[in-house]
């Protein structure tokens, strides 16, 4: 079957089999390698990739699910200009990451939050990535990134709007 | 957005990834992110039996499927003589079965298909029929006269025993038991848990017919060992096979041994002519990849009524499998597991240990255990606080009488181990400062007059890393030295390759960080290159913590060796004798005349340059080294966990965790607090969640991450961490290994706070893990021993 969908901002039209998983669509037909592949039941969430926003663990969607809908990964995560997203660079900071498998599906995960909840509390940031599973980090390290990346981006948008506010003067 | 500004550090200190930039983009390179032109996929039939015979295997459907390009049977592989495989402990593995399967999950049969959808699709139609035969699953009666026999291939092989070992004097153990006056004993299991890495276990094999070269992909944390023993599997010489261990995604131990998936991928590769890629699936990780721990352990200690420890002696049945496959050196069939009687100064110690063959998956070194010392610390820290709750005492009081004093090292214990360097009291007071643990006790009894559940759990722990002074230490014959090599390039910027291969713990950053420190070149002109058999210098590889005292070792005495070469270019730059040169941190300046200096860099450019070298000077700034250690590296820590129980669900919350490890020098302090915290998030998830049990006809019933549960960031609380720093006299930068630190420590103090939690219902031990269902067993006085 045929199926079209926006891939990180690109359309993508590939001829598939209809019980293929996105996970491996992303990764096997679109060498999108980022976005990794870490159990069988659903539990570890190493796959999240967001389909119209929403985060989804892409071992539990078909491919032909994702039909005409948008979908980011990993590698569609940094602004558009090439600059980290606040979310990588927090990882980066805080040590975030050792291993980097769980890493892309938590960021994915972690973009998610802030985007709907700008300043999460610790509570919160750890019940938002619950889904997921990491084995290196042990959890704290990856909550202060997440936290990292909000403050930086509360901060960016104080300037934005003092900038703003100059422009306006 | 810019990066928060920060000074690099030349050499040790806090220092952000350099690993980060490419992971966080998804641009890490993973076992399964190689694709190959013409690569095909293996998939793997595996028994649904735990004990079996064999009677026939029909692959003509399979044969016949049209994305199928080859199906092999172990029949196959016995034709070639490649059915069965050395394991590290020196007995034979079954690459595919061909008698008959001894444990569920066993490789029987694999397809190589054009998908890896296709692939999976074949293994339904191979149809095997089986001839059940009663499998040995309760260790405990697996020595039983009449127990069916396991293996049944090995010569004149008519029981399940695989070994017996001890340690320690015995004749001693009994005369200090003798005159103590309180002796306590505990059966305590370490039950079967499995370390689970986020990335399973998977190769590339591609072998080009017309070289004769086989290179593979593979997820490894021993590539040079690895190559040997393929060498030694399928008669190819070393030189025409090229192991490269790209990123890991995660290792635990997991990926030391040598897999049959590894060996079917080069076998398949080998036939078809083409790469061919496996990767298994988390469900095939857990059920037959190596597992850790499954000791079954009687602790008895000997006390005098005041506190004084007099002697520890254990007695240990080991459950390895059905394959001795246990990652081990050689004269170490027990691992470390020698070092169980831990921090405190005794009298006597020993120990005896039986190990034995059982219809489940091999393994049992893994999971950040220090080769057996997570079993050792285990046993010796559980112990203590059975005595401290027979004598009423307090646990720390009873540790703090017994803890090695400072001027005894090096101390050697009664097993015959020279721990290097301590002291310990010091480390036990910090944890007790961040914890506030007066405060803490105080609560708690505050809670038990109420009726509520509250818990502290104490841990000091003796890990035991750097495997090993190659005189006892060996894998296959293998000595376990590390190699090391450092190329300075003419403009000075350097390229340092390791033996070792990380698997997240952050290499590339500590050993550029190493080299930095003792020759002065920014860390950001040093690359390190690791994990590729052609480019790198012998050696064993990462596990055991043995990467900073080994491997980090060599790293810092190749550069020493780079720099006494660089002092005598520098002399001759200068016009100064050797021995009125001065070394400032990347330079060399004439005594009392620091004006006459020239950089390293410069000298970089020298050494490579026009011009005459001082006479015997070779040109090029290069060095190898080949480090043999004297001894291991002995961390230790003192570790305070926090509980609190729901009376009525019996659920346990770990509160706090404060744990203060001392590991000498730190090369990276951020580093070592992410790598304690992993390993911390381990400790809980074993005390609280993990298990892989089986049922009595050796079904596992921990094969999927729906009944194996892992720890998520719900159920581990904020990590504290702090440190002390007493550094390892005999290494060449005084630091010691750490990785498994949190690992081996962690258990036991989250058990002896659950234990101190349940002291109202006259709890004195219960097994892990400590579920909800184990704990309520334990309150209403029924504990039920792991297996």
């Amino acid at each position: 079957m045929r199926v079209t969908m926006t891939v990180n901002g690109a359309e993508v039209t590939k001829e598939i089999e209809g019980r293929l998983l996105l996970v491996h669509f992303l990764r096997d037909h679109l060498g999108l390698t980022g976005t990794h592949w870490g159990c069988d039941t659903s539990n570890c969430g190493t796959c999240v990739v967001r389909m119209d926003g929403e985060p989804v663990k892409s071992c539990t969607v078909l491919a032909a699910m994702a039909d005409g809908h948008e979908v980011t990964t990993v590698e569609g995560l940094a602004r558009p200009d090439g600059s980290l997203d606040p979310v990588q660079q927090g990882f980066m900071e805080c040590h975030g990451l050792q291993c980097g498998f769980c890493t892309p599906g938590m960021m994915m995960t972690a973009r998610a939050l802030l985007d709907r909840n700008p300043d999460p509390s610790e509570d919160e940031v750890r019940e938002a990535i619950s889904g997921q599973i990491c084995r290196c980090t042990g959890y704290t390290t990856i909550v202060r990134s997440v936290c990292w990346a909000a403050e930086h981006e509360a901060a960016e948008r104080t300037s934005a709007a003092a900038d703003q506010v100059k422009e306006e003067v | 957005m810019t990066a928060v500004e920060e000074e690099k550090p030349v050499g040790h200190g806090r220092m952000l990834r350099k690993e980060d930039p490419r992971f966080v983009r998804g641009r890490g390179r993973y076992v399964d992110d190689v694709q190959l032109p013409g690569m095909l996929h293996l998939a793997i039939l595996r028994s649904p039996m735990a004990h079996a015979r064999i009677v026939s295997i029909d692959t003509s459907a399979a044969q016949a499927h049209p994305k199928v390009v080859a199906v092999v049977t172990g029949a196959d592989l016995a034709e070639k003589g490649l059915a069965w495989m050395p394991t590290l402990s020196n007995d034979v593995q079954a690459v595919l079965a061909t008698d008959k399967v001894r444990f569920q999950g066993q490789e029987v049969a694999f397809v190589v298909a054009e998908d890896h959808y296709a692939a999976r699709d074949a293994l339904e139609l191979i149809d095997v029929e089986y001839d059940m035969l009663d499998p040995v699953v309760d260790v405990r009666s697996a020595l039983a006269q009449g127990a069916p026999v396991v293996r049944d291939d090995l010569e004149d092989k008519a029981d399940n025993h695989i070994f017996d070992w001890e340690t320690g004097d015995a004749d001693a153990a009994e005369a200090v038991f003798a005159k103590a006056d309180v002796v306590v004993t505990e059966d305590i299991v370490y039950p079967r848990v499995h370390p689970a890495p986020m990335e399973t276990c998977g190769s590339v094999a591609d072998f080009d017919p017309v070289e004769g070269r086989l290179t593979l992909w593979s997820t490894t944390q021993a590539p040079h060992a690895h190559r040997t023993l393929y060498a030694m599997v399928a008669g190819l010489p070393e030189h025409k096979i090229r192991v490269i261990a790209p990123d890991i995604g995660g290792g635990f131990g997991g990926k030391v041994p040598i897999y049959p998936g590894y060996v079917c991928s080069i076998v398949a590769s080998l036939v078809v002519g083409k790469p061919v890629k496996w990767v298994e699936d988390r469900s095939e990780n857990l059920i037959s990849t190596g597992f850790a721990r499954d000791y079954i352990m009687r602790g008895e200690i000997a006390a005098t009524r005041d506190g004084r420890i007099l002697g520890i002696r254990t007695n240990v049945l080991a459950d390895h499998g059905a394959f001795n496959a246990q990652a081990a050196p050689t004269k170490y069939p027990a691992g470390f597991f020698g070092v169980f009687t831990g921090s405190y100064d005794i009298e006597a110690a020993h120990a005896k240990l039986t190990a034995v063959y059982t219809n489940k998956a091999p393994g049992g070194v893994a999971y950040a255990c220090s080769f057996r010392i997570t079993e050792a610390v285990y046993l010796v820290e559980r112990i203590v606080d059975c005595l401290a709750h027979e004598l009423d005492v307090d646990p720390v009081q009873l540790r703090l009488k017994n803890l090695i004093k400072p001027e005894q090292f090096p101390y050697t214990t009664k097993t015959g181990w020279v721990y290097d360097s301590g002291d310990y009291e010091p480390t036990l007071r910090e944890a007790m400062r961040i914890a506030d643990y007066d405060e803490l006790r105080r609560e708690q009894a505050e809670k038990r007059a109420r009726g509520e559940l509250m818990g502290i759990g104490l841990s000091f722990f003796t890990e035991a890393v750097g495997a090993g002074p190659r005189k006892d230490m060996d894998i296959l014959g293998l000595g376990m030295a590390d190699g090391c090599e450092l190329r300075v390039h003419p403009t000075g910027k350097a390229v340092v390759r390791l033996s070792v291969q990380t698997q997240g713990q952050g290499h590339e950053t500590t050993f550029a960080q190493i080299v930095a420190e003792e020759i002065g070149i920014p860390v950001d002109d040093i690359d390190v290159v690791h994990g590729d058999t052609d480019q790198t210098p012998f050696g064993l590889g990462t596990y055991g913590s043995r990467s900073t005292p080994v491997s980090g070792a060599a790293a810092a005495l190749v550069a020493r060796k780079v720099r006494d070469k660089a002092r005598i270019i520098a002399s001759g730059m200068l016009e100064a004798s050797v021995a009125d040169l001065e070394w400032t941190k990347g330079a060399f300046s004439v005594k009392g005349d620091p004006e006459r200096s020239v950089t390293i860099q410069e000298i970089a450019l020298r050494a490579h340059g026009a011009g005459d070298l001082p006479e015997g000077i070779e040109g090029g700034l290069d060095a190898q080294i080949c480090y043999n250690p004297e001894n291991l590296t002995y961390p230790h820590g003192a570790y305070i966990c926090v509980v609190d129980i729901d009376p009525g669900t019996a659920q346990v919350k770990v509160r706090r965790f404060v744990a203060v490890d001392d590991c000498g020098t730190r090369i990276n302090p951020m580093i070592i607090e992410g790598q304690v915290h992993g390993g911390l998030t381990d400790g809980v998830g074993m005390a609280l969640m993990e298990m892989i049990s089986f049922d009595e006809d050796g079904n596992c019933l921990g094969g999927s991450l729906m009944d194996y549960l892992l720890p998520t960031a719900l159920e581990v609380p904020e990590w504290e961490t702090g440190y002390t720093v007493t550094p390892s006299p005999h290494h060449p930068i005084g630091a010691k290994g750490v990785g498994e630190s949190a690992t081996v420590g962690s258990p036991p103090a989250v058990v002896n706070a659950v234990v101190d939690a349940l002291k109202p219902f006259g709890v004195r031990h219960a097994d892990m893990p400590l579920t909800p269902s184990r704990v309520w067993e334990a309150m209403n006085g029924h504990a039920k021993p792991s297996f």
